[in-house]
């Protein structure tokens, strides 16, 4: 990558952080806990979609 | 009785309002998306130089983040979130045109694409049919957005191919829990503007479908 477009990419990252620290920030103090079982339905979809882009690997390798 | 009475029909009236959120939210999202494609196939067919996918990004956030809070409410809303997604769209063009030039590029892009459709439907489905609360995961998410960001800005510099690889990874894993999260607060009423969440939705697909393309990229490329 020529250096300026690397600085254009940079740009545009550190302008999406600069944006997006103040709302992380705000949800992080306000977000809900998690109850029981909540972690565990958001890890099983996540652990199928790791094993389904595993699948799209080999079916592109093959 | 007259409590109960009044109860019942604000509930109802919640229960038809969401539906009608996440109705229009999924037309919108629909014609978005196809209108972005077309952008893209524009684009494919134009050539443009390299550059125009991080200029097109820049005029896109800067539409996100000034020009769409203020006019979501309303009808013009509807031209910025084409705009945006338009603006996308044709910035993927050159990203399409060089993996078109490689030996299995097509193959590639179509495994990516149906790939992102097939992740964004199961995941609304899961978040459609459990209807469980995912609001939870709002903090984390976006202390993972910031990491991410972090480890892209210094790997423009760095240029690791290893760690390219691992950020895609987290993206897609990211943005997954951000199309649960987003889903989830449509069906709880934390979102009512249908504008807003088919820009959230759609920037979580353009995402996965990008990062995606990514890693099947470093893994299916013959050259």
């Amino acid at each position: 990558m020529e250096l300026w477009m690397k600085i254009g990419s940079a740009l545009l990252l550190g302008t999406m952080l600069v944006f997006l620290l103040p709302r992380a920030k705000h949800m992080l103090q306000n977000s809900p806990k998690a109850g029981e079982g909540d972690w565990k339905a958001v890890l099983i979809p996540l652990a199928l979609l790791v094993l389904f882009i595993l699948f799209l690997i080999t079916m592109i390798q093959s | 009785m007259s409590n109960q009475n009044i109860s019942f029909t604000a509930t109802q009236a919640s229960v038809l309002s969401t539906s009608k959120v996440l109705k229009n939210t999924y037309a919108l999202l629909s014609m978005t998306l196809l209108f972005s494609a077309v952008m893209a196939g524009v684009s494919v067919a134009m050539n443009p130089p390299q550059f125009t996918g991080i200029v097109t990004s820049l005029i896109a956030m800067a539409l996100l983040w000034f020009v769409l809070p203020k006019t979501a409410n309303s009808s013009k809303g509807l031209y910025v979130v084409f705009a945006v997604t338009g603006l996308l769209g044709f910035g993927l063009g050159p990203i399409l045109n060089a993996y078109l030039h490689t030996g299995n590029g097509g193959q590639i892009i179509m495994t990516a694409l149906g790939g992102t459709g097939i992740i964004f439907l199961a995941l609304s489905a899961y978040a459609l049919t459990t209807r469980r609360d995912f609001s939870f995961m709002g903090g984390m998410l976006m202390v993972g957005m910031i990491v991410i960001l972090i480890a892209a800005l210094a790997n423009i510099f760095l240029e690791m191919p290893a760690l390219s690889l691992t950020i895609s990874a987290v993206v897609i894993l990211l943005m997954s829990g951000f199309i649960l999260y987003d889903t989830s607060r449509i069906i709880h009423g934390g979102e009512t503007n249908y504008i807003m969440a088919t820009v959230s939705l759609y920037l979580s697909i353009y995402n996965i479908f990008v990062s995606l393309l990514q890693i099947l990229g470093i893994f299916g490329n013959d050259d």
